[in-house]
């Protein structure tokens, strides 16, 4: 049979994001699939190195809309790692806190989605609804539905509020209920289960291979997780469950996300019951020359941060590694061989945030050299946009 | 006012085009269709592709690879009379990518815009009022 070729995207119904699938098929099979990014690169890492360390943050919560609490995250903690200082522990409560609604709302947004996807449009309303309970909580602790400006190196912008505590409690024990129903529909429906199981299996070999992250490891029985494997916020100071599931398919994953959303309610419950007194900034003035690293566990996998410092008020470097760039690839192992049909679907399981994944390469002859160097980018791209929008006839 | 144009007002269809953004303006622009604020009860909905739609909404920060696309969508495959709808701060004047190297233009050097609706994300209130707002002063009564 002959093969031809689909294109999904940029510019597709399906996606928020502007990004491009090649899907190589012959019949109903695909046999390739190739992705192609870059529609959404606005070269943070290169503004923040223009920040100074305060001012950065704000940059890097922009990153991505959805993790606008786990970049901060991760950039605080390699600020302090280079200070070599430790968060006043009100402040640890209030990050993890707020990190975990949230996960919490991500989790919401991609089984809304997903849902949305599988042409069940019935689960995508009712979950964007229960969503919105959610953001009044974030909106009420930090004063924003997105963006929260939460983060600041050395402790948290703004402290919960005493009598915001019994408003947040009430707001997340009468979401409860809801997600327990949208459990029992979601993973007892028999249409699901013949929809998803089996479907873009990935193994656990190929998960310690493609170094996925997050959800989409944990799926294939692959236990790991930030908030357990080195103690920070207050992940370590509260008992929860890592949830691991050993099939790998879509239909785990989706499993996890679920069961995942009732370890972060256990989360921010236990936490807004135990907070410590005390200050929640520890006021930093300077930051001593030298690199620090920090990581979270986002809800789509482990961010990873490397700041460098030189003693004076900007980073030199700052580098920033997110979840779906490590979970991207993994399309390589699962798409091929399934049904156009399924493609979709398998596409989404991995939860892809493109904003965070998008990077600006630099490239290097094969004896290593850097052919080009940033004068020569700084060149270049002045070339291009002269001739795009000479191109275009823009004055 | 066209005949086109009236009944473009009645039950405007939006298409949704992200150039560059962050995630949040468009997740905002989702939230808007969902039960809690529940546009269509204006006649308002998503249509899957710009050739079914009467409106467009763009957010982000136009950069290099999408310029040239967004400005090929609205004048190649953009059935006229279209309103355009600029939401979020990225799309208004880029934000805070205004310095970076990949954000040469802001968007309405490239296309033209009908209506701008600030924030960082706007709330779906804001983006509701912003799009009536068009409404009445396409209509002429604002
Ligand atoms: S205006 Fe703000 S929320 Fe909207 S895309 Fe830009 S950075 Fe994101």
């Amino acid at each position: 049979m002959a093969k031809s070729v689909i294109t999904i995207g940029p510019y597709h119904p399906l996606q928020e994001e502007p990004e491009l699938f090649r899907l190589t098929i012959e019949g109903e099979k695909v046999l390739n699939i190739d992705v192609m990014v870059g529609y959404n690169h606005r070269g943070i890492e290169k503004l923040s190195e223009s920040r100074t360390f305060d001012q950065a943050t704000f940059v890097i919560e922009r990153i991505c809309g959805i993790c606008s609490t786990s970049h901060p995250f991760a950039y605080t903690r390699a600020v302090e790692d280079i200070i070599g200082l430790e968060v006043p522990e009100r402040a640890k409560y209030i990050r993890t806190i707020v990190a975990e609604i949230e996960r919490i709302h991500s989790h919401l947004l991609w089984m809304g989605l997903a849902g949305h996807f599988l042409g069940y449009n019935t689960v995508y309303m009712w979950v964007w609804k229960l969503r919105e309970e959610i953001l009044d909580v974030l909106e009420a602790l930090t004063g924003n539905r997105n963006n929260y400006a939460m983060f600041k190196p050395g402790g948290v912008r703004r402290d919960i509020n005493p009598d915001d505590i019994s408003f947040v409690l009430k707001k997340i024990d009468g979401i409860l209920p809801t997600i327990e129903m949208l459990k029992k529909a979601i993973l007892d429906d028999p249409v699901l289960h013949a929809r998803l199981k089996g479907i873009g299996t990935f193994t656990r070999e190929e998960a310690i291979d493609y170094c996925a992250l997050g959800p989409t490891s944990r799926a294939s029985g692959v236990a790991r997780d930030v908030r357990k494997d080195t103690a920070y916020g207050a992940y370590d100071r509260i008992d929860w469950d890592m949830i691991v599931t050993e099939n790998g398919d879509v239909f785990d994953k989706a499993v996890i996300r679920i069961l995942e959303t009732y370890e972060s309610v256990k989360i921010v419950k236990t936490c807004l019951q135990n907070l410590p007194g005390g200050e929640i900034d520890l006021n930093i003035t300077s930051i001593p020359p030298g690199e620090g690293i920090g990581a979270h566990e986002a809800p789509r996998g482990e961010t990873f941060h490397y700041v460098r410092s030189d003693g004076t008020n900007r980073p030199v470097r700052h580098k920033v590694r997110a979840p779906t760039f490590m979970n991207l690839p993994t399309l390589k192992a699962t798409v091929p061989g399934c049904t156009i049909s399924d493609a979709t679907i398998i596409l989404a399981a991995i939860d892809p945030c493109y904003c965070c994944t998008e990077r600006m390469v630099a490239v290097r002859s094969p004896e290593g050299d850097l052919l080009y160097n940033g004068d020569d980018l700084v060149r270049l791209s002045q070339e291009k946009t002269a001739s795009i929008m000479k191109r275009m006839g823009i004055k | 006012m066209s005949l086109t144009l009236r009944a473009l007002l009645k039950s405007p269809w939006v298409f949704h085009l992200s150039t560059g953004s962050c995630n949040n303006c468009d997740i905002e622009i989702l939230d808007c269709l969902t039960p809690r604020f529940d546009i269509e009860r204006f006649g308002m909905r998503l249509a899957g592709s710009i050739r079914h739609a009467d409106v467009l909404l763009v957010t982000g920060s136009c950069n290099r690879k999408s310029m040239v696309r967004v400005k090929q969508i609205y004048e190649e495959q953009t059935p006229k009379p279209c309103l355009v709808i600029a939401i979020g701060e990225c799309a208004l004047s880029r934000g805070l990518f205004i310095d970076s190297y990949n954000c040469p233009l802001p968007l309405d050097k490239i296309i033209p815009i009908d209506i701008y609706i600030p924030g960082c994300p706007p709330k779906p209130e804001a983006i509701i009022a912003g799009v009536v707002k068009l409404i009445n002063k396409v209509k002429g009564t604002l």
